[in-house]
């Protein structure tokens, strides 16, 4: 994957870009991406993948006027227009699934194809979405990972947690990053969107990690229910981080939208 | 100098086990603890406390606002304050603060604020803090990296309402409000005197120099941690072309215990110092600093939140070492008088907050060493600043005649003296 930038109204946005086949856009969620994210890869082989970090995220300028969940989706579009694509496959992991819900609630006659991978987005008092914000980093691996050992070691790859600056860096980001998901995130991951839902007419699949313990399986029936035709692919062995834990075989639902 | 005497207000029956069976003393706290009927006598007390400061000549009492918080059971202070208008003579009410961001509209504050001037016979110091991160996103839900954005559009409406004349429409991204008329408003022109608690972030020094606020440095890790920090102000003092350095533009609060000698000192009062450190302070590290909450200029500059725990906890941390390394100031009147001088003198402070109820101490403890602080430390602190005797600016300014609580006569009037009186 290549990063590159692209100009819009509010900033010019990062983008990683790679892979060939049918244009498929992707929204990161709240930890973000990486050119080195297998999912990114795993997407690559059968499309054009183009995955734009929200401002803020990454090395990218942070853009203080995107403030509220109409702001986040009129951007994507920006983005998606700057991109120059027409009716890409539309696809978004956790908070990037809730602003591609929205994305198509908003503009339904511009996305034809759409795949919301354990999306943030709707709430039940009874069954309560963790609070990321709170999390300690120790605490997140249990939270994203079916397996958090393993996952624990995905999530320090490439840290050096020995250099002095690391707690600094570490700070800056997660005030950079999570500071702009808290705008549609904070303190609860709503923002109205099971009023539009209806509005989509996207064909739609709804990927879903069996261990979820962030974004409980529960809500796969809520974006099941409320979006007309939407189909669901339930992945064992896997959390909130399915696109990690198990790339190839969320690439391979997402492929059946073709 | 102006001597502050401060109450948190923490609740006393927090159990010994707590630090170990509970994740947090603050927005997630168990409720089961709080026991609402010991909380009359408790509440009772801790208001007698403040009424006995202002007997005894200090210059403001104070309070604040905290919410869900086990050492703070004041989350709306100008309830508290209400109460101390009426039944004090001459202290400051020194309201320090109400978080402005979390009122729906701030004209909220502009209203209850002007009351409490008017009740109190304009002796409200006017406090507007931006909330530490637990008040204010996670109790109240603020979304952490719009709350700045917030609390200055609040500000700037009150500031206007407060100094405006006329009703006036505004049109704010958080407020939007057509017919904005206070009534009532202020004794104090143009407004109250205003500090800013502040945790050591560049802009908050900007915008109290700029404005000519106090800035307020509330930490409870006290003077000698804190020099580094307030010399980063009184450098921006400099550079931002302020006409003075006046002391008055800045304050702090500092844990204050006074006995009749350093060893009453330790045997009165180190179990209520452990207290307040090991268990009020015991707050869940996910909740001290919600990201985006403090600035990316902030954060590089190394300012993290005090609510972080030092390296190891308070639990490592002896009376000797707590007293030694400053986060208390305790002793008899003699080490204490030297070490509030060379923390005024080292901070450069004119305001001091005392925080003089500490923990679960009983308010006969309380008296005690409020008293020996006010007749035997504060006098000999009261001229520090000479050059700046007449500064004014920061603190408020009274009526000269004012009425006190009480006032009507013992028996309603007969018709008689009525008819007599309107004859």
């Amino acid at each position: 994957m290549e990063l590159k930038t692209v100009q819009t109204h509010h900033v010019p946005v990062r983008y990683l870009e790679g892979g060939s086949g049918p244009d498929l856009v992707y929204l990161h969620g709240a930890g973000g991406v990486t050119a080195e994210d297998p999912f990114l890869a795993a997407l690559a082989q059968k499309h054009h993948v183009y995955a734009p970090l929200v401002p803020g995220y990454g090395d990218s300028e942070e853009a203080p006027e995107i403030r509220d969940m109409l702001d986040f989706t009129l951007h994507t579009w920006d983005v998606v227009a700057a991109l120059g694509l027409k009716d890409p496959i539309l696809v978004g992991h956790s908070m990037g699934g809730m602003i591609a819900a929205e994305m198509a609630a908003v503009q339904p006659n511009d996305v034809s194809r759409l795949a919301l991978i354990c999306p943030a987005g709707l709430w039940n008092d009874d069954h309560p979405i963790a609070d990321l914000f709170s999390l300690m980093p120790y605490e997140m691996p249990a939270y994203l990972f079916h397996d958090a050992e393993a996952g624990a070691k995905i999530l320090t790859a490439g840290r050096d947690v020995t250099d002095p600056n690391f707690l600094q860096t570490y700070l800056v980001t997660n005030a950079r990053q999570l500071g702009m998901a808290g705008r549609i995130l904070f303190p609860i991951p709503e923002r109205g969107l099971s009023e539009r839902l209806y509005r989509i007419k996207a064909k739609t699949v709804v990927v879903w990690g069996d261990s979820d313990r962030l974004v409980p399986p529960f809500y796969a029936h809520g974006f099941k229910k409320g979006i007309a035709g939407a189909e669901l692919v339930s992945i064992p062995e896997a959390g909130h981080m399915v696109i990690l834990e198990k790339p190839a075989q969320v690439a391979e639902a997402i492929s059946k939208l073709g | 100098m102006k001597f502050t005497w401060f109450n948190l207000m923490p609740w006393p029956y927090l159990p010994d086990d707590f630090r170990e069976t509970n994740r947090s003393v603050w927005v997630d706290i168990d409720q089961k603890l709080f026991d609402p009927a010991k909380s009359h006598e408790v509440y009772n007390t801790y208001m007698d406390l403040l009424e006995y400061a202002d007997t005894l000549g200090f210059d403001g009492v104070g309070v604040n606002e905290h919410h869900q918080n086990g050492y703070g059971i004041m989350p709306s202070p100008n309830i508290i304050a209400a109460g101390l208008a009426r039944r004090t003579k001459d202290a400051a009410i020194v309201v320090l603060g109400n978080s402005i961001a979390l009122y729906n509209p701030p004209v909220r504050v502009a209203e209850e604020f002007a009351m409490l001037d008017c009740i109190s016979g304009g002796r409200l110091v006017a406090g507007f803090p931006v909330g530490t991160s637990m008040d204010t996103n996670y109790c109240y839900g603020q979304i952490p990296s719009l709350t700045r954005e917030k609390y200055q559009e609040a500000h700037d409406l009150i500031i206007k309402a407060w100094t405006t004349r006329e009703p006036f429409a505004f049109n704010g991204r958080y407020n939007k409000l057509r017919h904005v008329n206070l009534w009532p408003r202020p004794i104090q022109q143009p407004h109250p005197p205003i500090h800013i608690p502040g945790g050591g972030s560049v802009e908050t020094y900007d915008f109290c120099i700029d404005n000519t606020y106090s800035y307020s440095y509330l930490s409870f890790s006290g003077y000698l941690r804190a020099k580094a920090l307030m010399q980063g102000y009184w450098n921006r003092v400099e550079e931002r072309g302020a006409p003075d350095k006046s002391p008055y533009r800045a304050g702090f609060a500092q844990t204050i215990c006074v006995a009749e000698t350093d060893e009453e000192a330790e045997r009165l009062y180190s179990e209520h110092i452990s207290y307040f450190y090991n268990r009020c302070l015991h707050v869940y590290p996910g909740f001290a600093d919600a990201p985006g909450y403090r600035t990316i200029k902030t954060i590089q500059t190394g300012a993290l939140s005090q609510y972080a725990p030092p390296q190891g906890g308070y639990t490592q941390l002896t009376w000797k070492e707590l007293t030694e390394q400053g986060h208390v100031i305790a002793g008899s009147p003699e080490t204490v008088r030297q070490r509030m001088e060379d923390l005024i003198k080292g901070l450069h402070v004119g305001n001091i907050f005392c925080l003089m109820h500490v923990g679960n101490m009983p308010a006969d403890k309380c008296m005690y060493s409020t008293k020996l602080f006010a007749e035997k430390v504060m006098p000999k602190l009261r001229n520090m600043f000479p050059d700046y005797a007449d500064d004014t600016r920061f603190w408020a300014h009274p009526l000269d005649k004012r009425v006190t609580s009480g006032r009507l006569p013992k028996e309603a009037p007969s018709a008689a003296d009525l008819a007599k009186t309107y004859a």
